[in-house]
């Protein structure tokens, strides 16, 4: 395959045609913070986090769905960029009920990771503290809906990885909830075959194990890139 | 079907047209106000009075005056009867015979008419929508008879691209450009899709045209379909329309039994078929992605572009998407010629637009009018202004992605440009009109609280910030916000501008945004007096005297 | 003269407070550079005027909690929200997710439903604060300068926070300095 040559943030880099603008960064050691991003899973371009500007573009480009080009310049890090990310932070803790204090995944937790390192300090918007439930009823797992930032991850997770087509969205908006099977208790889910990719998939403390007390949720997230790379690669490489 | 068959068919319907026409509007605006019934008693009427050989009564589509339905024009006498009831229609056939009408009388020489010019809305109030034949007869399907016969593919997309014609559904993206990709994207499979998901509030253009004249749809998405290589095409169209469903299926079942759908279309190998998807109530919709994820089974949400539609789209396969008003100009354009339609309109925006006029002006309804017609034209002399004294004092046009555009910017013509200077769109063609009562920022609270209802949820800056927005708006309003709002919801609307995913956020702060622009001592106006606490984010803290 | 400094209060756990008792020797060092004006540990009933720096427990969420706040915001030059109830309003704000009228099925929950004995809503003008309708940060109640998130912050990054302030600079946190929870 052809390498295409660009920069990013002045670093003058080759990559792969076909590679994304997040792959072809990250090879050059630049982070981009993602939240609806994860490896292993095909990506969609809704967290908005991963966003940089393309020279010649006026508008803005998400590095996960974006493919590289020759010649490209792309920045990264631009006080804009950094001013958007905090503020699309913000609108995600105010969104739903995020309290880390008492949250099983404190401490392991994207979007708390995420806040800290874009030195989100507080929330200016008003939190709307909506009611949403705890969906208890599976045997193995439960899901908050209070820490759901609705990345969509578990639902790629357990189509596309598992096959198993249990997770959907439902509602739009504000509204926009995850849902099992026909919007029925996670327990009574039949096509929920209980695999927990979800669980491991899941950026926050809203998918999680069942006897998991606050900051005890540790995942693996290897397991779906080590599943996809066996399926797609027939190679069973772990760490 | 040959040629032939298409002109007998059109000889026999001019043949049979009787001395007398009563045209009757039997568009969903005149028909909630009773114009079926009214139709009833026209034919009843013309039955009793042993009149059958001479007069027509022809339903019709829609005759623009929507503000003073039930209408009933006759012709050719050109008198225009309007708020016709089901007690005084009987009178106007008593007028034929030379007695008096009580129906009251309209002017078909006002303005609201003679400004017009009609190229999308010429079969509209003329045609009767329920009958092919009636289209045939004003030279219907001839220019699909025409492109088959005498141009290729290549040479069709030539014509769009000389026509100058642009999306009707408001971005306003050159269509010749947007066929040429698709006819030039390889694929053993390709679409053609009639977004007919007309959403904004206040628009009714789309519905009015697929009400009133369906089959000029599907000639226009066959010329298409023709030109960039597709064998299927799709109407996507809200639940919300069901007459134009109605109208729509009728139309297709009628093409399909002349030939004029299916398999060898006036004997050509062009096959093409159109199937109707009817959408689920989504604003979104509307959006090409989400469409095309929901004519596929999904769930209505967009995805990131590119790739485009054109290069990957329905079943991943090149699609064409164009709006209804767009398809309904191609059929014209085929039959009078790219040149034509490119005398009519501006430099850069060329034939007319419609518009849904609607809101404090004396007469709402439907207007087709050249593009870089001024908006004082439409809003003073074809809407007659405000209402009893009012006066005008901004125009919305785009709907939730557009803006309002303030009385002293009337002389703005309309066209893609002008209107995206003045931080406003063209949209789809919704225009409301505001009088000197309408408050902005409740103007602003409306539409924010539209697309936040409408955000599909996807993308976060859509999703959250939407309801940050209506609750900071909403809080001014209530004369509860502060001067930190204001700030506040400036920064978010630049948030939500710049960083959604799809064309629903990207506009929706543009409603708050223009009265920003324009009316922003309305803002300043209901914001709380400030609290005197100063803030020292900016300073060093120096507490005093450390030593 | 030293700094006048001020601790306060608010709807918390006072663990904020027990995390700044973690300073430990530091403490004798602050002794030296400021005057504690008000604060939990000292016995003083009003809130004094001209204070430099106050450290802001808890969320607001009672008329006492909101009072005060006004009265500090009135007489303080530099305000730093303290902790995650200050910055977020955090658990106490969840009686927020039951709507409007939420104070009163919180008080009814804890002192009627699940009382051992006595069961009675406490009520006493002007003795027992009334819970204001919603919990709120502080910061959306009055301006704030700085935030020293955690819950409760650990005692190295309040003894950041305070010698930057106290050397006149803007206290700088950075990374996982400022996590929540």
């Amino acid at each position: 395959m052809a390498a295409k040559t660009l920069t990013i943030d002045d670093k003058h880099l080759s990559a792969e045609e076909g590679a994304t603008l997040l792959q072809a960064a990250k090879e050059a050691g630049i982070t981009l913070p993602t939240l609806c991003h994860l490896e292993g899973i095909y990506d969609v371009g809704a967290c908005r986090l991963c966003l940089v500007e393309v020279k010649g573009l006026t508008k803005l480009v998400p590095a996960c769905t974006t493919r590289v080009a020759e010649g490209m310049e792309v920045l990264t890090n631009s006080e804009r960029l950094r001013k958007y990310r905090r503020m699309t932070l913000e609108l995600l803790f105010a969104e739903r009920n995020h309290i880390c204090a008492v949250c099983v995944a404190n401490g392991h937790c994207e979007l708390q990771t995420l806040a800290y390192s874009l030195g989100m300090d507080h929330v200016r918007y008003e939190y709307r503290t909506p009611r949403w439930g705890v969906d208890h009823t599976h045997r193995l797992f439960g899901m908050d809906h209070n820490r759901c930032v609705l990345c969509s991850r578990c639902v790629r997770a357990c189509w596309h990885v598992e096959g198993a087509g249990t997770k959907n969205v439902s509602g739009r908006g504000a509204r926009a909830h995850i849902i099992t099977d026909l919007n029925q208790p996670w327990g009574e889910a039949d096509s929920c075959t209980a695999c927990g990719k979800c669980v491991q998939a899941c950026p926050t403390g809203a998918l999680f194990h069942k006897g998991a007390t606050v900051g005890e949720m540790v995942r693996d997230r290897h397991r779906l890139e080590f599943l996809v790379t066996a399926r797609q690669k027939k190679e069973w490489i772990t760490d | 079907m040959t040629r032939n068959d298409l002109l007998q068919i059109q000889e026999r319907e001019l043949a049979a047209r009787k001395k007398i026409t009563l045209r009757c509007c039997q568009a969903a605006g005149c028909l909630s106000s009773g114009a079926k019934q009214v139709k009833e008693q026209l034919e009843n009427a013309v039955a009793s009075a042993g009149l059958s050989d001479q007069v027509e009564v022809r339903g019709v589509g829609c005759m623009k005056l929507c503000c003073e339905g039930p209408l009933v024009q006759a012709d050719p006498r050109n008198t225009l009867y309007i708020r016709v009831t089901e007690a005084n229609a009987p009178s106007i056939i008593n007028a034929l015979q030379g007695g008096t009408a009580e129906a009251q009388q309209g002017d078909p020489e006002a303005a609201f008419f003679k400004k017009q010019l009609s190229i999308v809305l010429a079969n509209s109030g003329v045609v009767d929508p329920d009958r092919i034949e009636s289209y045939i007869a004003q030279d219907g399907y001839q220019a699909l008879l025409g492109v088959l016969r005498d141009l290729t593919p290549k040479d069709a997309v030539e014509v769009m691209v000389k026509s100058g014609l642009r999306g009707r559904g408001g971005a306003g993206f050159p269509t010749g450009l947007k066929w040429g990709t698709v006819a030039k994207s390889t694929g053993l499979k390709k679409y053609v899709i009639c977004n007919a998901d007309e959403g904004d509030p206040g628009a009714f253009m789309d519905r009015s045209v697929l009400e009133s004249d369906p089959h000029c749809i599907l000639e226009g998405m066959a010329i298409a379909a023709y030109a960039v290589g597709a064998d299927q095409g799709y109407i996507y169209v809200r639940a919300e329309y069901p007459l134009a469903i109605t109208r729509l299926q009728t139309a297709i079942k009628q093409a399909k039994q002349l030939g004029l759908l299916g398999a060898g279309i006036f004997e050509s190998p062009f096959h093409f078929n159109i199937e109707i998807r009817i959408g689920a109530g989504a604003f979104v919709c509307g959006e090409e992605t989400a469409l095309i994820a929901s004519v596929e089974g999904k769930r209505g949400t967009p995805r990131p572009r590119p790739p485009f539609p054109a290069e990957s789209g329905l079943f991943g396969c090149p699609t064409l998407i164009n709006n209804v008003e767009t398809f309904a100009n191609v059929p014209p354009i085929f039959r009078h010629g790219a040149e034509w339609f490119a005398r009519v309109g501006t430099e850069k925006s060329k034939g007319t637009k419609v518009f849904a006029l609607a809101g404090k002006v004396r007469n709402t309804g439907l207007v087709e009018v050249p593009m870089g017609t001024p908006l004082r034209v439409i809003a003073e002399e074809m809407g007659g202004g405000a209402p009893a004294g009012g006066r005008i004092k901004a125009v919305q046009t785009g709907g939730p992605s557009g803006g309002c555009i303030p009385a002293e910017h009337l002389d703005t013509p309309v066209d893609y440009e002008s209107l995206g200077q003045l931080g406003s769109i063209m949209g789809s063609g919704g225009m409301i009109v505001m009088d000197e009562t309408t408050r902005m920022v409740e103007v602003a609270r409306f539409f924010m609280e539209f697309c936040m209802d409408e955000s599909c949820g996807k993308c976060i800056p859509c999703r959250a910030g939407t309801v940050q927005m209506h609750h900071l708006l909403d809080k001014i309003a209530r004369q509860q916000g502060t001067r930190d709002d204001l700030t506040k919801l400036e920064e978010l609307c630049d948030l939500v501008k710049n960083t959604s995913l799809c064309g629903l956020g990207q506009t929706a702060p543009n409603p708050t945004l223009s009265t920003l622009r324009f009316f922003r001592h309305e803002y300043e106006a209901l914001l709380q007096p400030e609290t005197g606490w100063h803030r020292n984010e900016a300073t060093s803290p120096q507490p005093t005297a450390t030593g | 003269m030293k700094v006048r400094l001020a601790t306060v209060w608010l709807g918390g756990c006072s663990g904020c407070h027990m995390s700044f008792l973690d300073l430990d020797e530091f403490l004798l060092e602050l002794v030296d550079q400021v005057e504690l004006v008000y604060s939990p540990v000292v016995d003083v009933k009003e809130y004094p005027e001209n204070v430099d720096v106050c450290l802001i427990e808890g969320a607001v969420c009672n008329t006492d909690n909101l009072e005060i706040l006004h009265r500090i915001r009135r007489h303080t030059k530099v305000l730093v929200a303290f902790g995650d109830c200050a910055v977020t309003a955090n658990v106490p704000a969840i009686r927020n997710q039951l709507g409007l009228g939420n104070a009163e099925s919180v008080l009814q929950h804890a002192y009627i439903e699940h009382a051992q004995n006595n069961p009675r809503v406490p009520r006493a003008d002007g003795i027992v604060p009334p819970l204001l309708p919603r919990v709120l940060p502080v910061h959306q109640v009055v301006p704030v300068e700085y935030f020293l998130p955690g819950c409760p912050p650990p005692a190295g990054q309040i003894k950041t926070v305070v010698t930057q302030l106290l050397a006149g600079a803007a206290p700088q946190l950075a990374g996982a300095e400022l996590k929540f929870g």
